[in-house]
């Protein structure tokens, strides 16, 4: 009778300490810890309708509304036309006018009209990033109107087309067919293109130089002198690096520094004119008017034209409204300017 | 083998010292002089000489004999002021606005293999947003048992991961596709960064929300940013090792880098890490956003765009000597550069210093990671000729890097994407370091 009690409790001692190890074994940081989460809270059909923006190629996702081309075309001349010019042309970003049929060529021009795949993609994106200083500012029956515009510059839907979901879906875009994924970088398994060898020793008859770095560009980056760090020497000390003052970024003055923040730079540059003129050349306008007793209303009028937008003054394409800078921003900026935007 | 040099005799060979002596001075000046600041240059120059000796040996220097600033002068610490030429930049022209732009980083000043959270190359589709934490929300939705939004906070109760892992962006190096175009390895190969990442796996977040398995195949990332850019990511690798990133390098993330959430897949091209993430939804198919219709699609020889190439293949590069940068003294120089590969741990560098035709093995320094930089180095003894260096990794796979010839041969020049051919420095009689390439 002892033996067995003795006998069960080493069993049950024997049985502890395989348990304790499997305790200890749950316990390892490799072991799935308790995963009851419950973080979180359920996200509601109105919440997810909106947020859930996106559009599918085959227009998957597009929602209800209309536009036509002459609808588009206002928007696109108020709104649109000062950073990717009147037709579509310029090429300040990518160019979304021209090209089609190019791209087989020597000079393949790339442009919205001769790349993109599938037309439900360009309503996606104006819908969700245009324009650049007022993303999703535009209602549905707008960026219809606009993608109606965009393709009718590319002489891809005709004048008078209203675009709706069923048709947008339906357009056959000239590139459809050119995009591939039969490619090794679909996969992390997937086949590189090359297959080179790791050669050691006369691996090359020849070395031959077949292209260096220009003398314009060796200087287009900077003072590189101040860029690097020179091994076995002193460092220049940093006030000599100040009194070089030619760094890129370093460069820049409040003044340019709140333009560049506030998306002007996306049509003005300080001295030539782009889309918009040049900062110098308004300075130079309002050099006689910002004087004395109307310097004022020089500023008063040219923050109007930041705010509210403007016209006529250096071209045909208008400024849109930048509703993005404070009044205290755009007083900033003007008063940047008018001292010569230096 | 023939190099071809083509340096200006009056330019002298400089022997090794710790002194600015006269050639260096006219290094210097010839530099400012390039730069239209000789004049100004040339007080700063005489000071310089004076401090330099001022403070050594047999002197005392003037820093040992005040008292020094108290604690918390910098409450959240600054580089040394004369580090003030270590930063990112841009590329001038390369972009239109700043707000739609790239800055890359000084990989020529760093060292090791983690990039300062500070120097992290900066890309951003529609400006950097200022994202306030508690009123951002994640949204999981789409093919889910469970749609569910999350808090910052609710994020950063999940189970954690830590992982060290490289982004570049499949445009790195793209500017070089036809020839060279930019100086410094700054530029031709500064976006490219590496940071200790944490936060909770991709897998983790999809589960709890019971997704799809039989149906799901991709989903789709969007930032909240001006740009709400949307990227589309293949179920296997959300599953494998995707992550919810909040913190870089011990801190919350930069904002720059996406705070206060954004999605990492490691190896994969730097856009598909949507920054300030937040919405992802799982779907059957790829959604065809515009940057991966427009943009990120390699333009090939014949007219057809690849698209979703996602993966970034096996690349290295030598980071010192580079271009841009001037060799002093003849005699012992230590070559160190970078090397990672998308898919998995470095194997192997190689290194040249005759253009490609001899090749030594470089020591790889520890740890070498999976999807990670590498660091690299080799022993070099600078002869005062002209030589040619490269760098060459081997990836686990067996990949070999390979030459601007061979990428070219299948690629053309046009495909601005995924360059990652072996990149060449020519080191001059003068010690002057510029960009290269050669025909092989």
């Amino acid at each position: 009778m002892f033996r067995s009690h003795r006998k069960l409790f080493l069993a049950n001692c024997l049985f502890a300490a395989f348990a304790a190890i499997a305790c200890i074994a749950a316990g390892a940081p490799n072991e799935p810890r308790e995963r009851h989460f419950d973080f979180g809270k359920a996200a509601t059909p109105a919440e997810i309708a909106g947020w859930d923006i996106d559009v599918r190629a085959d227009g998957t996702g597009l929602p209800e509304g209309k536009g036509s081309v002459e609808e588009g075309q206002l928007i696109y001349d108020a709104k649109c036309a000062a950073c990717h010019g009147t037709f579509g042309e310029s090429n300040s970003y990518l160019q979304i006018a021209g090209g089609v049929g190019t791209l087989r060529s020597d000079q393949p021009i790339r442009t919205t009209g001769s790349k993109l795949n599938y037309a439900p993609t360009l309503w996606d994106y104006i819908r969700r990033a245009m324009p650049l200083t007022a993303p999703q500012s535009l209602t549905h029956d707008e960026v219809y109107a606009l993608t109606a515009y965009v393709l009718n510059l590319n002489d891809i839907v005709a004048a008078g087309t209203v675009l709706d979901r069923e048709s947008l879906s339906k357009i056959r875009m000239p590139n459809r067919d050119g995009f591939t994924t039969e490619h090794g970088f679909l996969r992390r398994s997937g086949k590189p293109d090359t297959a080179n060898v790791d050669c050691m020793h006369d691996c090359a008859a020849v070395v031959r130089l077949a292209s260096e770095i220009p003398d314009y560009a060796r200087d287009s980056h900077g003072n590189l002198a101040e860029q690097r760090r020179d091994r076995g020497v002193v460092q220049a000390p940093p006030a000599q690096a100040a009194a070089a003052g030619t760094d890129v970024a370093s460069s820049a003055g409040a003044g340019i520094d709140l333009a560049r923040r506030s998306g002007c730079m996306a049509c003005h540059n300080v001295t030539t004119a782009i889309v918009g003129p040049a900062f110098r050349d308004v300075a130079q306008r309002y050099r006689t008017e910002n004087a004395g007793a109307r310097a004022p209303a020089a500023l008063a009028r040219l923050m109007t034209k930041i705010r509210n937008g403007g016209s006529g003054a250096w071209g045909a394409v208008p400024m849109p409204a930048q509703t993005q800078l404070s009044e205290m921003d755009a007083r900033n900026v003007v008063e940047w300017i008018l001292a010569g935007a230096r | 083998m023939t190099i071809t040099e083509n340096d200006s005799p009056r330019r002298h060979r400089m022997p090794g010292r710790i002194q600015l002596a006269p050639e260096r001075r006219d290094f210097l000046l010839r530099a400012m002089a390039m730069s239209g600041a000789a004049l100004a240059s040339g007080t700063a120059l005489r000071a310089g000489a004076q401090d330099l000796s001022r403070n050594l040996p047999p002197n005392v220097p003037e820093w040992e004999t005040k008292l020094g600033a108290p604690i918390l002068d910098h409450p959240y610490g600054a580089p040394s002021p004369y580090e003030a030429g270590v930063k990112r930049r841009e590329s001038p022209g390369l972009t239109r606005t700043p707000q739609s732009s790239v800055s890359f980083t000084p990989l020529q000043n760093l060292f090791g293999i983690i990039t300062p959270s500070s120097l992290h190359f900066e890309r951003y589709h529609g400006g950097l947003p200022e994202v306030d934490p508690s009123q951002h929300r994640l949204m999981i939705h789409g093919m889910t048992a469970h749609p569910r939004i999350f808090t910052v906070d609710e994020v950063m109760r999940f189970p954690s991961v830590s992982r060290i892992h490289f982004i570049e962006c499949g445009a790195n190096t793209g500017m070089e596709w036809g020839n060279v175009a930019v100086p410094t390895v700054q530029y031709t190969h500064g976006m490219i960064s590496c940071s200790e990442w944490t936060g909770v796996l991709l897998s983790t977040l999809l589960e709890e929300c019971g997704f799809d398995r039989k149906r799901a195949r991709f989903v789709l990332a969007e930032g909240a940013d001006a740009a709400s850019l949307t990227r589309s990511v293949p179920i296997e690798m959300a599953l494998d090792d995707a992550m919810v990133v909040y913190a870089q390098n011990g801190e919350m993330l930069r904002p720059e880098q996406g705070y206060p959430l954004r999605l990492l897949v490691p190896g994969v091209q730097g856009v598909s890490s949507v920054k300030w993430l937040r919405r992802i939804k799982v779907g059957d198919a790829p959604w065809n956003t515009r940057e991966e219709a427009l943009h990120y699609v390699d333009l090939m020889p014949g007219g057809i765009h690849r698209q979703y190439t996602w993966m970034q293949e096996a690349k290295s590069v030598i980071t010192s000597p580079s271009g841009g940068q001037v060799i002093l003294d003849r005699g012992y120089h230590e070559i160190t550069g970078l090397a990672w590969s998308g898919r998995g741990r470095v194997r192997r560098v190689d290194v040249s210093a005759d253009g490609g035709r001899n090749w030594r093995h470089a020591m790889l320094q520890e740890p070498v990671l999976p999807k990670a930089l590498t660091r690299f180095r080799l022993d070099w003894n600078w002869d005062g000729g002209p030589a040619l260096l490269q760098s060459r990794v081997i990836d686990e796979t067996g990949y070999v890097q390979p030459t601007y010839r061979q990428l070219r041969e299948v690629r053309g020049t046009r495909s601005i994407y995924h360059n990652n051919a072996i990149q060449t420095w020519r080191v001059a009689a003068s010690g002057e370091v510029s960009n290269v390439q050669v025909a092989s």
